[in-house]
């Protein structure tokens, strides 16, 4: 492999990383899960760093994963909740980030409702930014542990063929495994309802389908996303019985499919809505590995972010 | 005061004149326009390897007084339109309060006679507080000096009140400006529908949005047999439309502003708000479609949808941020680089989008160089070139679409009523 360094502050989003930096988020997450297996899960790599998670909508698992990452390496944290804070009050996101520079914090990990809002924070503030979710745009840290543990089980990302099924249209995780799969040389297939499927998708590297058959086929790796029905498009979606009858991940599909499907999941899961209780527990499926990988893979980005503020570039070679 | 202005190359459509012409203004007036004037003028301005033009008609502009003078006043508002070489603009009425009484009217009238530099034409309201629910005092606005009604900002939902507005409309000679869009179908989108809005993740208008309602409004004009122009046409559906109804006769024509000609989608880059306009940057079809339509006739006019917003409006969340762009003072550079250095246009064909055109839709006595007419006149130097900076910009806001743009084409003069109002800082 060429000599990779990292020199980027923050990440925004796998679209706007190479494949050779992707890989070194993986690589560095390797090293990291190694000492998430120790008696004593603590290296000191960010002694004396403060990590805020300034999270604008509600979220527990990230939250939790970003928070026990940032522990781990010994960085001290602070939560930030868009409820409890001055955000409440009227305070700009522009202002918000300043006002946890000035408290010279390191890193800000940040969750937005609306698109685009990280690259935004990451323009007007000097300390790393790191995309915790933005809206329907990226979530790179759950697209890179969706890798990381697909890597883990299949040894390669070269070739592997992964479809995502579900909501696509509104899928920031979608979006990430796109961009991140493709950049590595995987093929990814998108299942959607047609109004489920963004127009365009295509255009960043995807192939489509309607038909869950047909995205399972041949398929190294199906990654069910979450169907949301709460969402103020509700009356446009297909009612939930109707989805799990057409699209939803059942011991029957799984059976016409590879013997040895990898079923992943970002959680949290909807038992009998986007995949059977049987699935979800089933043997192929990595679903609660993800969650441990997830740890690892953000020690990583916390720690490659971090460096390249000290001018320290981290390399492989 | 006499001005000459010697050896220029004057575009005049009206007067069949695309010629070299030395121009005489005496007073506030154009007292000749002759092959060879020597006369003892009181400034003689050279005009060699120069482009003189009428004074453009800008029939798109929000000044944003009264109400929101943080964004614009009428007087910053006329002064960048002299520095773009516009002598007439209209004023769009969605002002706090909006312009949709006679009482109002008024209020606008005395502060555009105290504080406007150019000519200020109204257009006011056609429902009350531009909800849709009402119509304002349509009949009475003629005698007040209204030129036109518009809720632009917003379509009038119902076509049925939209239907009577244009009757009366018709009564009262004043033209029908539609803001076409279909809030149903824009599905509280912020930026065009497709490839570049799944990749960032916004929620999409479609170009389906504005050319329903395009096909809507022109069967209502012709059913009310009223004229009706078709405010920022900005996909190649509408233009295709409005061509057609043109073909049968009825009376309609359209606008489109310097952004939709220039500007994909791809422009909004990673969620620039300084791209984000209603209706959005369209895709590379629907630019070719406008250029086209500019081309053939279809489009009549161009505007620039001046639409000041404050910093704080525009430098948040792309979701949150206004919609809307400046261009009062990048309309006829952006106009010259793109059409007439472009190919798609010559000078004539630019000074009829620019000033013919929406003068005559209006029904205003403007956009002409005849001896006897105002003398509102800009001379241009066609090859200059220069970049937009947003410390040249005399508007009170700076959401420029084209800011560090280069151009080529520029104003050097600009004359109105007679006088040397704006000069360029190397003359």
């Amino acid at each position: 492999m060429a000599d990779v360094a990292w020199n980027k502050k923050d990440l925004l989003g796998l679209e706007y990383l190479t494949k050779e930096e992707i890989e070194l988020i993986l690589t560095t997450a390797e090293s990291f899960k190694e000492v998430t297996t120790r008696e004593i899960k603590k290296v000191p790599a960010l002694r004396g760093k403060t990590v805020v998670n300034l999270f604008y909508e509600p979220s527990t698992r990230t939250r939790v994963s970003f928070e026990l990452a940032a522990k781990r390496l010994s960085a001290d944290v602070i939560n930030i909740a868009s409820e409890t804070s001055s955000v409440k009050k009227g305070e700009t996101l522009i202002d918000t980030g300043r006002n946890i520079e000035a408290l010279k914090a390191d890193i800000i990990v940040v969750r937005h409702n609306f698109s685009g809002a990280p690259m935004m924070l990451a323009k007007h503030v000097g300390i790393s930014v790191v995309n915790a979710g933005d809206g329907w745009h990226e979530h790179p840290t759950q697209a890179l542990l969706d890798m990381f543990t697909l890597k883990e089980k299949l040894g390669r990302l070269e070739g592997v063929t992964v479809s995502i099924v579900g909501d696509i249209a509104h899928s920031r995780v979608a979006r990430s495994n796109i961009w991140g799969l493709t950049k590595l040389g995987a093929r990814v297939t998108v299942c959607a309802p047609k109004m489920l499927i963004p127009p365009g998708i295509e255009q960043m590297g995807a192939a489509v389908t309607s038909d869950i058959d047909e995205a399972l086929k041949g398929a190294d790796a199906v990654n069910v996303l979450r169907m949301q029905f709460e969402r103020d498009e509700g009356s446009a979606f297909p009612q939930q019985l109707d989805y799990f009858k057409k699209f939803g991940i059942t011991e029957e599909r799984l059976a016409k499919a590879k013997k040895d499907l990898i079923v992943m999941h970002p959680g949290p899961i909807n038992r009998g809505i986007e995949i059977s209780s049987e699935v979800a527990d089933c043997p192929q499926s990595v679903i609660l590995e993800q969650v441990t990988n997830g740890i690892a893979v953000r020690m990583a980005v916390l720690f490659l972010v971090s460096q390249a503020r000290e001018g320290k570039h981290e390399t492989v070679d | 005061m006499k001005l000459l202005i010697k050896n220029a190359h004057v575009i005049d459509p009206a007067n069949n004149i695309a010629d070299f012409r030395d121009i005489l203004v005496e007073n506030s007036r154009i007292s000749r326009v002759a092959k060879s004037i020597s006369n003892g003028a009181d400034k003689v301005i050279d005009a060699t390897g120069k482009i003189v033009i009428p004074a453009l008609v800008d029939m798109h502009v929000h000044l944003r007084e009264p109400g929101r003078e943080d964004k614009e006043t009428i007087a910053s508002g006329t002064r960048a339109a002299l520095k773009g070489g516009i002598g007439t603009v209209l004023a769009m009425p969605n002002t706090v309060p909006a312009i949709d009484s006679v009482e109002n009217v008024r209020l606008l009238k005395s502060i555009i006679k105290e504080t406007a530099e150019t000519h200020v034409a109204i257009a006011a309201a056609i429902t009350v507080g531009r909800l849709g629910k009402e119509l304002t005092a349509i009949p009475q606005f003629r005698k007040e000096g209204v030129v036109a009604i518009t809720d632009d900002g917003s379509s009038v939902e119902s076509a049925e009140l939209l239907y009577k507005a244009m009757r009366k409309a018709r009564e009262s000679r004043l033209l029908v400006i539609c803001h076409c869009e279909d809030k149903a179908l824009a599905a509280g989108g912020v930026m065009n529908l497709g490839p570049e809005s799944t990749r960032l993740g916004l929620r999409g208008i479609s170009g389906e949005s504005e050319y329903k309602r395009v096909q809507r409004d022109v069967d209502l004009a012709a059913k009310a047999k009223c004229p009706v122009h078709v405010a920022h046409v900005s996909c190649a559906e509408s233009v295709e439309i409005i061509a057609k109804a043109k073909k049968k006769g009825v009376k309609v024509t359209c606008e489109t502003a310097p952004h939709y000609f220039v500007l994909t989608d791809e422009a909004l880059g990673e969620y620039d708000t300084s791209k984000k306009m209603n209706p959005p940057l369209r895709g590379r079809k629907d630019v070719e479609a406008i250029k086209d339509g500019l081309a053939r006739g279809t489009i009549d006019a161009i505007a620039s949808d001046h639409a000041p917003h404050t910093i704080s409006e525009k430098d948040i969340e792309f979701d949150r941020a206004e919609f809307g762009v400046i261009g009062l003072e990048t309309e006829l550079a952006v106009s010259i680089t793109m059409l007439v250095h472009g190919g798609v246009l010559d000078w004539t064909g630019l000074v009829q989008k620019l000033a013919v055109n929406p003068a005559k839709i209006l029904g205003l006595d403007r956009g002409t160089l005849s001896a006897g007419k105002e003398a509102d006149l800009v001379i241009i130097d066609p090859n200059k070139e220069w970049v937009v900076r947003t410390e040249d910009l005399v508007s009170k806001s700076k959401n420029s679409a084209f800011l560090n743009a280069a151009l080529k084409g520029s104003v050097d003069y600009t004359v109105f009523g007679g006088k040397v109002v704006y000069k360029a800082n190397d003359k």
